[in-house]
């Protein structure tokens, strides 16, 4: 029997507002516990929460972004539950009527694109910590009050691959509005998935299981292809699934059911009395589309059309802002889209992978990207020497011709020069040289490495090959050794 | 200077032109709300050396040039309030320790004006009740006849100014825990409209329906309180941005034309017939003021009761959830884990009322019960608004009793909530409407009780309120002093 996955997801995004959503409290990241909190969202006696804007600025943006109805009317609502990381005893959260509704997004699978529907995208508050220590836990509230946008997903996703792919478009649309750093390790960006599995051709969904705590691509990637496993084995054997929240177990790469004690939770939502219903008019929209920045979809399409990049370019060149912003800064100064989508890929991208860096976290400016590549058109450098200049240029931002002087890489064009180098490695290496005259044309290129050797690579390679084959032709195989 | 006969207007006046000290003033009070405490009970924190240092500093202000609109005036404070290093118990057990580290922004307006913040009142646990009688620290006693109920919430409160602890007085009103105490200690009580004062600070029942106000021994005194607490907040999302309002510059006892809607469903079986007649007398006395009476309906007024009891103690389910013993408060010992903390923390913290409440509200907003209950009585809500918003489109204010009841006795209701629940039967629709209501002292009982008699008032119409009430007041020649005067 055939079997197919149904998969939703709830993506949690914490939102890079300055401050929380209730109150003034900075939002910052890995600050000393409980150092950025004050009455209100310690939720202490008497206080009221106040609405930060920005983060209805945000969730508007993203709605746009993801082709959702805004709706211009909604409200907050509590949601009751008691932990001792969310001091109110309630969650200000959305219910009945979110911000945004009826969204999608487009990804793309081994069969095309495909939509996934978005139900809902409402604004809430992040919980505390909590952090055990053997008989004790203590609590952190840095983190209560974070503005959250939680993002629901229709049940379209048919495969762990598809889920993947829309979570990556998700996370990618947050960091090209700048509302989201998508740090899953930091929990900025976190998702739950809900799974089921029916035989293939069935409308009805089958039973659901939720799963939660997981932190990075690769492991909702394993934990969906587990838990899909694990539901068709059930069925397989004649056995129910049971309707349970589970979590992944990323050091075993499998799923256990989370005690079910702390799952059994009436929420019992009722509209905030301490808030107005948000209100949003037409205009105030119509300003966020205005100043809404382009998104990935649109500069792939952008990319296609204006630079006729190949497919594999445009993906890499967009799949980060920044880059895809340098790229296009670069570009113009320097209007050759190929030659410069060459370099950023090889070359470019792999210094600041090793790195472990973004372009705004070196030296690098576009300036001195494009003199390279004036240089190399120039002749001075040749490509081993932009390949040797660029670590420079990430790290001390000096212009390349600078750096060509300072380590000695100007190119060597001069034919007088290069000729007796020529000399010197045709003598030093006659018994190739003769190989080469009876009819080894392979070693051309042995000869030219040499020449290269000894120039400390500098050697312009065109003009080393033109001079190089001038000479053999002149020599003939009797010279040899009398040279 | 008989310090006792001074109003707050006279007393700010007499400390800014140096005729005599804040310090006296504070003295004064202190002496008499200390020694009268056991007969009264009407306080829980009477911090002496904290009230006579703001003296101090009001006085060495006042040396420096400083005018306020309460220079010196002592105010003693609903214990539900919160207050900058003053414990704030909410006559909880729950809270007893628990002293904020913030002011409520009505203690900041107090201050602004050279306010004396004067000691904590008692009040019924968390506001919850109508007699004062569930408070963690005891019942307190009515200073008509001291086997009787104050009233409550605020009951310590209405007891502050009654007995002439306090000039004035702050209390909270959620369903008519102002004016039914001002009512039945011989006081004025007032519930402005919702949104009109801020709640910051102010400790949570139900947040759609609180309300902070004044009690006061005089129409200009409330007029004062009020205008000094009346400003934009914008810490309270619910608070309303008005120009703030000159109440007592602008009080007018002229009221001719003036149009009274005398509801007849507040005059129904049940009401006592003191009370009754007390009402008639006022709108007599009114009538010859040259205000005009009509009679009007209320249609919905029946349903008030279990709207708000499904309402009000939804909030209060999810507002007193955060007492939990994790953070501050009560926290129970000898607990094995967290669930047993959360049980006994609350179940040894909270009182009986408060328990009864935080189910009754837990039930109302339960999954499979949230359409029958909360959300009906949220669309009966507003048909109880709109009986109102039509009210006032043919009258000026709506005038009836404020309590079915004069004071009764300790323990007489105690064992029957749907009795006591019934005590805010004229108070709490105007909870509902988040409309402004006063209680005016209008006549004794054949006991020799107070009655009260409330005026409502259309949204932000504070004002016409205080005119109807201070022209009464000029007409029966000012309110009777309890007789705590003589102690």
């Amino acid at each position: 029997m055939e079997f197919e996955a149904v998969i939703g997801l709830e993506v949690h995004a914490q939102l890079l507002t300055k401050s929380k959503i209730f109150c003034g409290c900075s939002t910052q990241f890995g600050s000393t516990p409980n150092s950025q909190t004050c009455p209100v969202c310690l939720g202490m006696p008497g206080v009221l929460p106040v609405l930060n804007r920005k983060v209805v600025d945000f969730a508007i943006m993203l709605g746009l972004a993801t082709n959702s109805t805004i709706n211009k009317n909604s409200y907050f609502a509590r949601k009751n539950y008691f932990y001792p990381d969310l001091p109110k005893g309630y969650q200000i959260s959305q219910y009945e009527l979110p911000i945004c509704s009826n969204g999608h997004l487009i990804i793309k699978t081994k069969d095309g694109e495909k939509k996934i529907g978005i139900t809902r995208i409402h604004m809430e508050e992040d919980a505390g910590k909590l952090i055990h220590e053997g008989t004790y836990s203590l609590v952190d509230l840095n983190r209560t009050g974070t503005p959250l946008l939680e993002i629901v997903s229709e049940p379209d996703m048919r495969s762990p691959e598809e889920a993947v792919a829309y979570l990556k478009e998700l996370r990618q649309i947050l960091l090209y509005l700048g509302i989201c750093d998508g740090n899953m390790e930091e929990g900025s960006f976190r998702c739950d998935a809900n799974v089921s599995v029916r035989k293939k051709g069935d409308n009805k969904l089958g039973i659901k299981t939720e799963l939660k705590n997981i932190n990075s691509f690769r492991f909702i990637q394993r934990a969906l292809e587990y838990e899909i496993e694990r539901q068709i084995d059930i069925i397989e054997s004649g056995n129910t699934i049971i309707q349970e929240t589970r979590l992944f177990d990323s050091s075993k790469g499998i799923t256990i059911p989370m005690r079910s004690k702390e799952e059994a939770h009436d929420y019992r939502y009722f509209p905030e009395p301490d808030l107005m219903p948000v209100f949003i008019d037409d205009a105030h929209i119509e300003n966020i589309k205005n100043f809404l920045p382009e998104l990935p979809y649109q500069k792939i399409l952008r990319f296609r059309e204006q630079y006729g990049l190949p497919e594999y370019d445009i993906d890499i060149l967009t799949n980060e802002k920044e880059v895809a912003d340098f790229y296009e800064k670069c570009l113009s100064l320097y209007n050759n889209p190929k030659a410069l989508s060459n370099f950023f890929m090889t070359e470019l991208l792999k210094e600041l992978n090793e790195r472990k860096c973004k372009i705004g976290d070196t030296k690098l400016n576009a300036e001195n990207i494009v003199e390279i590549f004036k240089l190399l058109d120039e002749q001075k450098l040749n490509y081993n020497g932009a390949k040797a200049l660029l670590p420079k240029i990430i790290d001390t931002g000096k212009s390349p011709s600078i750096l060509l002087e300072e380590m000695g890489l100007m190119q060597i064009s001069d034919t007088s020069t290069l000729e007796s180098v020529i000399i010197e490695v045709l003598k030093s290496n006659k018994k190739e040289l003769k190989e080469y005259l009876s009819g080894k044309d392979k070693l051309f290129a042995f000869f030219v490495g040499q020449v290269m050797k000894k120039t400390g690579g500098k050697a312009n390679p065109k003009i080393l090959q033109e001079l190089l084959k001038e000479k053999l032709a002149k020599i003939s195989i009797d010279d040899v050794d009398n040279l | 200077m008989n310090i006792k006969k001074l109003n707050t207007i006279e007393i700010k006046n007499s400390i800014e032109n140096r005729e005599i000290k804040a310090q006296e003033i504070a003295e004064y009070y202190l002496k008499r709300a200390i020694s009268l405490q056991e007969k009264t009970n009407a306080f829980i924190t009477l911090d002496e050396e904290n009230i006579l240092k703001q003296a101090k500093d009001i006085d060495n202000q006042v040396e420096k040039g400083f005018k306020g609109k309460l220079t010196g005036v002592p105010i003693a404070i609903k214990d539900n309030i919160c207050t900058k290093g003053l414990r704030t118990t909410c006559a909880s057990k729950i809270l007893s320790n628990f002293v904020p580290p913030y002011d409520a922004t009505v203690i900041e307006n107090l201050k602004k004006e050279g306010a004396i913040i004067f000691g904590k009142t008692n009040m019924d646990e968390f506001a919850m009740g109508s007699s004062n009688e569930t408070s963690y620290f005891g019942p307190v006693k009515n200073p008509w006849d001291m086997e009787r109920i104050p009233g409550g919430s605020s009951g310590g409160s209405a007891v502050a100014v009654s007995a002439i602890l306090a000039p004035a007085s702050l209390g909270s009103d959620t369903g008519g825990s102002i004016r039914q105490p001002a009512s039945l200690c011989g006081v004025v009580g007032m519930k402005p409209t919702y949104g009109r004062i801020s709640r910051y600070g102010l400790i949570a029942f139900g947040s759609s329906l609180d309300q902070i106000g004044p009690f006061a021994r005089s129409i200009e005194d409330c007029a004062l309180i009020l205008e000094v607490i009346s400003k934009y907040d914008p810490r309270d999302s619910t608070s309303i941005n008005l120009k703030t309002p000159e109440y007592l510059k602008n009080l007018n006892e002229d009221i001719r034309g003036l149009k009274i809607g005398v509801p007849k469903e507040y005059f129904i079986d049940g009401v006592e017939e003191d009370i009754i007649k007390g009402i008639n007398d006022a709108v007599e006395i009114l009538k010859k003021l040259g205000a005009e009476i009509r009679e009007i309906s209320l249609p919905h007024t029946k349903y008030g009761i279990a709207v708000y009891y499904l309402i009000a103690t939804a909030e209060a389910s999810s507002n007193l959830a955060r007492y939990d013993g994790v953070k501050y408060g009560f926290r129970a010992e000898n607990v094995k884990d967290l669930k047993e903390m959360y049980i006994k923390t609350k179940k040894e913290g909270f009182g009986e009322e408060v328990k009864r409440r935080i189910m009754l509200g837990t039930f109302s907003l339960a999954s499979g019960y949230y359409d029958a209950y909360y959300k009906k009585a949220s669309k009966v809500r507003t048909l109880i608004k709109n009986d109102f918003v039509n009210a006032f489109e043919k009258v000026d204010v709506i005038l009836c009793p404020t309590s079915p009841t004069t004071a009764f006795k300790i323990g007489e209701k105690t064992n029957d909530p749907i009795q006591m629940y019934l005590s805010d039967i004229f108070t709490i629709n105007v909870n509902l409407a988040g409309i402004p209501a006063i209680s005016v002292p209008c006549g004794f009982d054949k006991k020799g009780l107070p009655i009260g008699m409330q005026i409502i008032g259309n949204y932000f119409e504070e004002q016409v309120i205080l005119n109807a009430s201070y022209a009464y007041e000029k007409a029966v020649g000012g309110f009777k002093f309890s007789p705590f005067q003589e102690e």
